[in-house]
């Protein structure tokens, strides 16, 4: 069989036009199925077997609406902050906020009456930065929380006790460090990226005041970050493991005494350590420090460019205040995660021992949640001047000036904004 | 006759030029109109701003910064690659036996990704704990394990970053030169050997140099824009999930974060990319000139 010009170019033609006919058409707002209404979920992808099973099965529970979840891998919070910007986002997504401009924009739909009569039994550590101006912009899901994990065996060796002070913090590590173990792993760059404004609470600071002002205007701010210093100079910091601080593997490979990770991790320590190990909040510093604990909670928002906006916020409202059996499976019934709802929280079985209830009492005696008013530029300026304070020695009180004339500027455009 | 030359002619470059007018003339011009307007979250925006994000961008020290570390990048990168690969053409074109072989085997980096490369020479090689493969060979001369990717001072992460795209793209501008050696006329050699000059420096110098000109400067070119493009192994190999540290964050990266990350300040991040496309287009004009490409040798 030969094949004429004028056929292929008619078959390339045909091939194109069905290529670019595919191209943008799953938009994950269901298809297939006939009348009622369609809604779209969007999940960041998470690291544990049968939640994306889970959720679908939740989604497939629902009578009122079709709802299609897409379990989405990769850089999710992008991906999310483009498909706002158009029609073909989804109506229901989770977000790790949402971001202050996401609510200025009027990319997000207020949420607020979902909560109605229920609004007291969400953590308000988590809802606290889901809410501007009164008005509640996402609904939390599960709190994930971070805090030290420490090798009781290894500290007991070297005659060091659990850190209750920074002090102590960087002098155990110290203790801890020879050439094969490190004594403290706070990420592969030193702890810049993942401690964040951390050692600033727990100086007894804060990133943003109440009345919306920089919260570390102050020498103490300095004297914590250059604590940070010590320990890297010290050389009793792990760096460049093969996997982050978010995984617990150095720790449970020996490369480190004492690892900040996550609570996450907690299931997979206590199975391959047994009872050696506890877990600590980061310690204190200076006479008005506390221990801390830094929380935080994907939620569950509406796009405001849905065209079943109401059909959103009424699977939402089900879903993530109503089906309580469905919050505590998802916290606990994969990962492990403190559900965001107080009450629920309480009675979880797993929750209630060792070091998940330690975990549980640093989340709610000294928890802190990002600010919604910290923006993105702010921690950029915050992280950059965190990064040069602990690898190259950068002085503490001039770069934290530059991060308060920063963080002041972005404070009045989002007044500005708003 | 010529009708339906011109109508063929559309039949087949029609569909690429709508998809090169579409998917790039568009939004880049879509994005200079973005950068003189306040566009937090929306590619729609009303607030027009001049040029206040020109203003912002070069006053952002973490802007500046960033052309400050792909300056270094490129002063050190273009000149190594360029070397290297010449270094490398002209040994294989001297090779008598498997030429095809030694040719493929410093060739085929070049199709490896830079993402699979770079997680590779971060998690494999040069991983900061005792058991990586530059820390083992460390180790048996006694030393300490080096956080290659963590250490500034000195600074060890800008030799995992210069190694990779050395290892990733020596052979492809190996292979311009092969082509551009095959080119030259044994003659000239001969002509050479007949006057007296010694193969090696000489010859090197005076006969293959000047012939390899046009190939020599359409590979600066393309090194120098390669440079100022660098992002995936900057990013595959220094950033985490929250961030990318302030040392050796090229322009790109910076503007990935601007424009992309949750921050989405499209208009400022338009503005970078715009003095970015500037300072490429007059670098790469200047040195083209610079170089006399496209004129001939009696000009």
């Amino acid at each position: 069989m030969t094949i004429s010009r004028r056929t292929l170019l008619g078959a390339g033609a045909g091939i194109g036009v069905g290529v670019l006919g595919g191209c943008g058409s799953n938009t994950g707002r269901g298809g297939g199925g006939s009348g009622g209404v369609r809604l779209a979920q969007w999940y960041h992808q998470y690291g544990e077997a049968g939640t994306e099973q889970a959720v679908k099965r939740y989604a497939g529970a629902y009578t009122k609406a079709r709802v299609t979840v897409q379990w989405r891998p990769g850089n999710y919070d992008q991906q999310t902050a483009a498909a706002l910007l158009t029609d073909s986002g989804p109506d229901v997504f989770e977000v790790n906020g949402p971001s202050l401009d996401q609510i200025q924009g009027k990319q997000v739909e207020d949420l607020t009456a979902l909560l109605d009569g229920v609004k007291d039994d969400f953590n308000p550590a988590v809802l606290a930065p889901k809410t501007y101006q009164g008005k509640v912009y996402g609904i939390p899901q599960t709190i994930d929380m971070q805090m030290l994990y420490y090798r009781k065996s290894m500290l007991r060796d070297a005659g060091v006790r659990p850190p209750r002070t920074l002090d102590e913090l960087v002098d155990a590590a110290q203790k801890l460090s020879d050439s094969k173990v490190k004594g403290l792993f706070l990420g592969n760059d030193g702890g810049a990226g993942v401690l964040g404004g951390t050692p600033l609470y727990a100086a007894g600071l804060q990133l943003v005041t109440e009345d919306g002002k920089v919260g570390f205007d102050d020498p103490a701010a300095a004297r914590a970050l250059g604590k940070l210093r010590e320990l890297y100079a010290g050389k009793a910091l792990l760096l460049g493991a093969p996997t982050d601080w978010s995984d617990p593997s150095a720790f449970l490979q020996g490369l480190t005494a004492m690892q900040w990770s996550g609570l996450w991790a907690l299931p997979q320590v206590q199975k391959e350590l047994g009872d050696d190990f506890g877990v600590l909040p980061f310690p204190g510093d200076g006479s008005h420090g506390k221990p801390t604990v830094p929380v935080g909670a994907y939620g569950a928002a509406v796009s405001a460019r849905s065209k079943e906006r109401e059909a959103a916020k009424a699977y939402v409202r089900w879903l993530w205040v109503e089906r309580t059996d469905y919050q505590e499976d998802f916290a606990l019934g994969y990962g492990f995660h403190i559900p965001a709802r107080i009450s629920l929280a309480k009675k979880a079985a797993k929750l209630r021992t060792g070091a998940a209830a330690d975990a549980v009492r640093f989340a709610t005696d000294h928890g802190y949640a990002q600010p919604l008013l910290w923006t993105p530029a702010s921690q950029t300026a915050y992280q950059d001047a965190l990064s040069r304070i602990i690898k190259d020695g950068a002085n503490p009180e001039s770069e934290l000036r530059g991060v308060v004339r920063k963080v002041t500027a972005e404070l009045d455009r989002v007044k500005h904004t708003s | 006759m010529r009708r339906r030359r011109a109508f063929w002619f559309w039949v087949f470059v029609g569909p690429f030029a709508a998809g090169l007018a579409l998917f790039t003339y568009v939004p880049l011009l879509w994005s200079v109109g973005l950068s003189f307007f306040d566009a937090h979250n929306t590619v729609t925006p009303t607030d027009f701003v001049g040029l206040d994000n020109y203003t912002a961008m070069l006053k952002d020290s973490a802007f500046t910064g960033s052309l400050r570390t792909f300056l270094v990048f490129t002063a050190f990168i273009v000149p190594v690659t360029f070397a290297l690969s010449l270094a490398l053409a002209l040994m294989v074109n001297r090779v008598r036996r498997a030429q095809a072989f030694f040719r493929s085997v410093f060739f085929l980096p070049a199709a490896c990704s830079y993402v699979v490369a770079a997680l590779i020479w971060k998690m494999s090689i040069f991983n900061g704990v005792r058991f990586g493969l530059a820390n083992t060979l460390l180790g048996w001369f006694g030393t300490d394990p080096v956080a290659w990717l963590s250490t500034t001072r000195p600074p060890w992460y800008w030799l995992v970053i210069v190694t990779v795209r050395l290892w990733l793209q020596a052979g492809f501008y190996m292979i311009l030169f092969l082509a551009g050696l095959q080119r030259i006329d044994p003659v000239l050699y001969e002509a050479a050997a007949v006057d007296g000059a010694r193969p090696g420096w000489t010859v090197l110098r005076h006969i293959t140099l000047p012939q390899l000109r046009a190939t020599s400067v359409a590979v600066l070119l393309l090194l120098v824009i390669n440079a100022f493009q660098a992002f995936d192994e900057f990013y595959n190999l220094l950033s985490d999930a929250r961030g990318y540290p302030p040392y050796a964050r090229p322009p790109l990266v910076y503007l990935y974060y601007t424009a992309l990350g949750q921050g989405q300040n499209l208009g400022l991040g338009s503005a970078g990319a715009v003095i970015l496309a500037l300072i490429i287009a007059i670098v790469t004009v200047g040195q083209a000139r610079w170089l006399r490409l496209g004129r001939s040798e009696e000009e």
